[in-house]
């Protein structure tokens, strides 16, 4: 288990260079600020409640408290995320409605946390992505790679996710 | 004297806004007693104090609108407590009117501090000062008539005689005020410190002398250094009212004897002084002359002529002031002597109220939480170590960890008891809505409390209190007719509202009942089918209809008013009752009335749950709506083409199976069982894989992504460190009989 919110000090006065936590889903390398990031824990055993959508994968007991696990994969590209050695786990914090809640997503691997100057992140392209353009809030450039950095309060919007009509009417 | 040590108000802000709160709240309910009895003496006496009570703290506190204004109502309470002025309806009602007032402002200020008083306010205001200002004048107007009406000669002849050429008139040279004080002795045990009253003086004026009395203290060796044996009598300059020195030592009311004299008052007032003090005339003279209140003429005088007023010849009512209020009483032949011991026995025994309220503590409720939580933690541990023990095999291990549950248990049990609170102080708050709006419209309604003792946990009684209030409104608004309709129809003009509570099997149940007209199916029926919930020529039970009343936007009220009928109300009510995984059911007879009923859990965090399995995963059913467990056949559960439903010892038994109902993928177990659950009068069989049995299951949120998620009421986390989740039982027993009662109507009935 590592912890990853720490804030860089001397590289918050030089220029004012964001953290950005960058993981794989799929092929695709992407970045979330790491002030939104709790920590980052191994894939461990989610457990999966019944009748509900499939981009919910379940619930982690993440030291006494019950997280919910939602699939990226899934989410993005509509296809389960296969589990391997590298499958992580990343537990955001979320604002939703002045409450902070924590949700886990599941990556498929975990890079690195990169500085990332505001004058290297660049507008959403307008057509051309494949995930949700509301999911993506820029695209950063470091050493000639491309970062896409994601929106993560539309991802893990809550009313978007929570609506879902269970088995019962 | 030293100035330096100043109260620190602001830390005690907030015991005053929660004191001025309890305090309005037994304002309410004394007038509210008092409408049903003008004469309840207790009740008057506890208004007063009320009034007494916010004025002067929040005249500590500096909030002068807040002062000025409880001012006014004390001073008219006062008349009303001697008797000088009778209660009735309307002035009652303009009673609540300033205690409304009252609690506004302090909710304005709670946070902001003394801000000006937006114009609605300020007009309300002024009106209710208005009132009681007249309540007042005339109140005064009238003794003064009584008093002339009886003119007693001999105190005409002797205030003439006084009046003519008395030295007592005469002004005493001293152009400040003179403030006496004398303090309780246990002052200090009080936890008040009587110098800093005196150094807040400075803050208004300036003290030019002050005189220590030490004439308490005996011998040097009978000192209880605890006490306070300390009298002060101070030459106080300062440009302002009488009421704003009195009110420095507000706070202290009752821990001393203040009494102000001011600048330029006549020898005579010297003289009720010096009498009236503990002290020796001559000796406190002499004190009066070395502070320089008095001048050695003024002193000689004062002290002759107190000599001539309370000597040898007195006359009884010239002595008032030695004897104690009660005696003088008596003498007067204003009250008789059993009627004063039964007052002087009232006394005691309101004294001794207030004595055990002060053994209850008040505690934040987020250290409250905060242990609960950590009780939670301690519960989970355990089962983890119980599991652990029972796999080691050491049975002496197994001994120590089962007497270690049992203690867990017991912890658990008395924490979550310190946040169960008697429903009655909510059930009373309503007593002033059904009366307000009950005038408003023009009903004679009224409200009976029972079950008032019925314990709940603190934080279900805040969620509960806005459904429960909108029930009460629909019952007085659509529920109770008018006098003339209700005399029609052949009832008591009086409507009655019934609030009961009590426990049923695990979950506490609320009542609001009314002796109404009952809901009319016929345009429920109607409306139903004009708004398309149900189909022409469908047949519905009573039940089915009467729960089209919590469907959304539903209303069959012909005109809208100002409390209900929009139709918005009883679906937010189920909502908000369910998310305290509660059930709220109705029933009503037409003409005869409706009764509606919540059914709460006991508490929020943790229950005694019954843990089952059904392929790899854990579930929990709250223990207390568990019944019974059984061993089911294939036969039972499978072939049936009429619906789920087993006999159960000749009882019909509806059942769903979790396997089903989850989508289970994972091999069937060789045997089923069925655990048989009970809620709300129903009953219904889960079929399961295998029972596990009794778990202390702790009630995690799952947060608001499952908010959705009907069928569950949260998770757990096992001794193993699963999860596991808690099914809402009532949720689930609807949607047996949702989708069975959809797949064969005619067997309603029988559920």
């Amino acid at each position: 288990m590592e912890r990853t919110t720490t804030q860089n000090e001397s590289a918050q006065v030089v220029e004012q260079a964001a953290q950005y936590l960058t993981f794989k889903i799929g092929n695709e390398t992407y970045g979330v600020d790491v002030a939104s990031v709790r920590e980052v824990i191994n894939y461990e055993k989610v457990f999966p409640i019944p009748s509900v959508p499939d981009y919910i994968r379940g619930v982690i007991n993440l030291r006494g408290e019950v997280v919910p696990i939602i699939d990226l994969s899934f989410r993005f590209y509509g296809k389960k995320s296969v589990e391997t050695k590298m499958t992580s786990i990343v537990i955001m914090e979320i604002n939703s409605e002045g409450e902070m809640m924590h949700i886990g997503v599941i990556i498929d691997a975990i890079n690195a946390v990169q500085d990332i100057l505001p004058g290297d992140i660049e507008h959403t392209p307008e057509f051309g992505s494949k995930i949700r353009a509301d999911f993506i809030s820029g695209v950063g450039k470091t050493d000639g790679k491309f970062i896409i950095i994601l929106n993560i309060s539309r991802v893990l919007d809550v009313s978007e996710l929570s609506d879902f009509a269970s088995t019962m009417k | 004297m030293a100035t330096g040590d100043k109260f620190d108000l602001t830390e005690a802000m907030g015991i005053f806004f929660t004191e001025s709160r309890e305090m309005l709240e037994t304002f309410e309910g004394c007038l509210l007693n008092l409408e049903k009895d003008f004469t309840d003496e207790e009740s008057i006496h506890a208004l007063f104090r009320a009034a007494h009570t916010i004025k002067g703290s929040s005249g500590m506190f500096g909030f002068e609108e807040i002062e000025r204004f409880t001012h006014a109502v004390e001073n008219l309470l006062d008349l009303v407590r001697k008797k000088e002025l009778s209660l009735g309806s309307e002035l009652i009602s303009i009673l609540l009117d300033c205690h409304d007032y009252i609690s506004q402002i302090i909710n304005l200020f709670d946070g902001n501090g003394e801000v000006k008083l937006p114009d609605g306010l300020a007009l309300k205001r002024d009106m209710l000062m208005e009132e009681l200002k007249k309540y007042i004048e005339g109140a005064k107007a009238g003794q003064d008539a009584a008093g002339e009406a009886r003119p007693s000669p001999g105190a005409l002849e002797e205030e003439e005689s006084v009046m003519s050429a008395d030295p007592g008139d005469e002004f005493v040279a001293s152009p400040y005020w003179h403030i006496s004080l004398r303090f309780k002795q246990s002052i200090f045990v009080d936890g008040l410190d009587p110098q800093s009253f005196i150094s807040y003086l400075n803050e208004i004026g300036k003290i030019e002398q002050v005189m220590v009395l030490a004439h308490d203290v005996t011998a040097f060796g009978d000192i209880d250094p605890e006490l306070c044996y300390l009298g002060f009598e101070i030459v106080f300059n300062a440009q302002t009212a009488k009421e704003t020195i009195e009110n420095v030592f507000d706070f202290l009311s009752e821990d001393c004897e203040l009494r102000i004299l001011p600048p330029g008052s006549n020898i005579r007032e010297y003289v009720t002084l010096i009498n009236e003090l503990p002290e020796k005339p001559m000796h406190i003279g002499e004190i009066l002359r070395e502070i320089g209140s008095l001048t050695e003429t003024e002193l000689r005088r004062a002290l002759s002529l107190q000599e001539e007023m309370f000597g040898e010849k007195l006359s009884p009512d010239q002595y008032e002031s030695k004897k104690p209020i009660g005696e003088i009483m008596v003498q007067e032949k204003m009250v008789q002597r059993p009627v004063l011991d039964a007052a002087l026995e009232k006394q005691k025994d309101i004294k001794k109220n207030e004595e055990l309220k002060k053994k209850s503590i008040r505690v934040d409720a987020f250290k409250l939480d905060n242990l609960i939580n950590l009780i939670g933690e301690l519960v989970i541990t355990g089962a983890n170590v119980k599991q652990l023990a029972e796999g080691s095999g050491n049975s002496e291990l197994n001994e120590a960890v089962s007497t270690m549950s049992r203690l867990i248990e017991d912890v658990r049990d008395s924490t979550m008891n310190i946040r169960m609170v008697q429903i009655g102080e909510t059930f009373k708050r309503y007593e002033r809505i059904v009366r307000d709006l009950s005038k408003e419209r023009g009903k004679n309604i009224e409200l009976v409390i029972s079950g008032g003792e019925t314990e709940l946990d603190k934080t279900l009684i805040e969620k509960i209190s806005d459904p429960m209030m909108h029930l009460i409104r629909n019952a007085v608004d659509h529920g109770i007719g008018t006098q003339e309709e209700r005399t029609a129809q052949g009832k008591p003009a009086k409507g009655t509202i019934y609030l009961n509570s009590y426990n049923e099997t695990g979950s506490i149940v609320i009542e609001v009942s009314d002796d109404g007209n009952g809901l009319n199916k016929r345009k429920i029926y109607a409306k139903a089918l004009e708004q398309g919930l149900i189909a022409e020529g469908q047949t519905v039970t009573d039940e089915e209809l009467f729960r089209l009343i919590f469907a959304p936007g539903f209303s069959t009220a012909e005109k809208v008013t100002n409390i209900s009928g929009r139709g918005v109300g009883m679906d937010v009510v189920k909502k908000n009752i369910e998310s305290l995984r509660g059930q709220i059911e109705l029933e009503s007879v037409e003409g005869e009335g409706t009764t509606v009923r919540i059914h709460l859990p006991l508490t929020l965090a943790i229950i005694d749950g019954f843990m089952v399995q059904v392929g790899k995963s854990y579930y929990i059913l709250p223990l207390d709506m568990v019944v019974e467990c059984n061993e089911i056949t294939e036969q039972e559960i499978e072939g049936k083409d009429a619906g789920n439903f087993m006999n159960l010892r000749g009882e019909v038994l509806p059942f769903m199976s979790l396997r089903e109902f989850f989508n289970e993928e994972s091999e069937k177990a060789t045997r089923s069982n069925i655990v048989v659950t009970e809620y709300g009068r129903k009953k219904a069989g889960f079929v399961v894989d295998r029972p596990i049995g009794e778990f202390q299951t702790v009630i995690k949120p799952m947060g608001k992504i499952f908010k959705n998620l009907k069928w569950a009421s949260g998770a757990t986390i096992l001794g193993t460190g699963d999860v596991a989740m808690i099914l809402d039982v009532p949720m689930l027993i609807q949607y047996v009989q949702e989708t069975q009662g959809a797949k064969k109507a005619t067997v309603q009935e029988t559920v």
